[in-house]
């Protein structure tokens, strides 16, 4: 036996054992969900008629990228990820799956799902899509995330651009809806993941991520995620403000902002003890509602406005 | 000279039933890219060579 033969047998190569569920994990799921929902919004509300085909491509391209982002951004961060309660048993700390294996398949997923999209659909949407899972992966993930407390604040923009891209997919250009559907997810991140990291700060601090609460304390985050809330239920009346939806989304956006503004105000007050863990947990949980609903809103606006012909 | 083959490495049946699954997955995965890239060509028609920048 030749020694390069001996050495092969020695080094025993690592045997995966990761199941399909391992790798399903890595697509983070949940964020995926809301990144399917908010870009079929970006879809329906989007001027012209789409091909069913070429809209099921759309939004499984753009749920794919979203997937390989979080695969990129599990393969990255795993070491930070073991230190956290909240991530410490994703498939790459725990061995599941090797960082290697997370990166490949990151890559594989980033690049079919690009040109797929490129290709059946349209370019601005593929080069869009490409632009989201870099900044995702890279400018957040590998630079803002370790580096500065605003990292979720500029990060907020690859979680924001979905929407955009369906719109670029259906009509292959932008304009402000798109925007305005870009900065409704652009400022309601702040709160969102602020309200997250007041509860889950020693998690952020053990695992020496710059978060807000961890760098700056909980009060200057409490006054960030009070501001970021006032910006966002300004924005998110503006599809209404501007003339592209009606006073129905007009009237839920401003009842759901009033809400979401009443929460934040109980966050900024309540600043000792289980009061205050509670007040940032029930922030956080409305903050998901009050995305999916406003959302859910210029959907349906959408679809009555087409079905109107007939029914009335 | 010795017969004997080297054992290298053998699987266990927990490795080998996820193997079998994330073959069946991968498999699935490029069942619905072609399925994908079938049904648009049909929709598209002669259209799908044209795509502008």
């Amino acid at each position: 036996m030749s020694i390069v033969e001996n050495q092969s047998l020695a080094l025993s190569p690592r045997i995966s054992e990761a199941s399909v569920g391992d790798y399903i994990a890595l697509l983070k799921p949940r964020v995926m969900s809301l990144v399917i929902f908010t870009a079929l919004v970006g879809l329906m509300i989007a001027p012209g008629h789409v091909h069913p085909v070429l809209a099921i491509t759309s939004i499984l391209c753009i749920a794919v990228g979203a997937g390989a982002s979080g695969a990129l951004n599990m393969w990255y961060d795993a070491d930070i990820d073991a230190l956290m309660s909240r991530t410490a048993n994703r498939p790459v700390p725990t061995g599941r799956v090797s960082p290697q294996e997370a990166l490949a398949f990151g890559l594989i997923l980033s690049f079919f799902s690009v040109m797929t999209l490129g290709i059946l659909v349209n370019w601005v949407a593929g080069g869009l899509l490409a632009f989201t899972i870099f900044f995702y992966a890279v400018i957040y993930t590998m630079w803002l995330k370790r580096w500065t407390a605003q990292n979720i604040v500029i990060g907020g923009a690859a979680g924001a651009l979905p929407p955009v891209v369906a719109w670029a997919a259906a009509t292959g250009s932008l304009s402000i809806e798109p925007i305005l559907l870009f900065l409704i997810i652009f400022f309601w991140t702040p709160p969102h993941f602020w309200a997250l990291a007041l509860f889950r700060s020693d998690d952020y601090a053990r695992a020496g991520v710059p978060m807000l609460p961890v760098v700056a304390g909980p009060d200057i985050t409490r006054l960030q995620i009070l501001l970021y809330t006032i910006v966002l239920v300004a924005v998110a009346t503006a599809p209404w403000a501007l003339g592209y939806f009606d006073a129905v989304y007009g009237v839920s956006s401003l009842a759901l902002g009033a809400w979401m503004l009443a929460l934040a105000i109980k966050v900024y007050r309540q600043r000792e003890g289980a009061p205050a863990l509670r007040a940032a947990r029930q922030l956080f949980g409305f903050s998901i509602l009050y995305l999916f609903a406003l959302y859910a809103i210029l959907l349906l606006e959408v679809v009555v406005a087409a079905a109107r012909p007939w029914l009335w | 000279m010795d017969d004997e083959q080297p054992p290298g490495i053998v699987l266990t049946e927990a490795q080998k039933k996820r193997r079998r699954e994330r073959s069946i997955a991968i498999a699935l995965a490029l069942g619905v890219l072609v399925i994908l890239f079938f049904a648009v060509t049909i929709v598209k028609g002669p259209m799908v060579l044209s795509r502008p920048m």
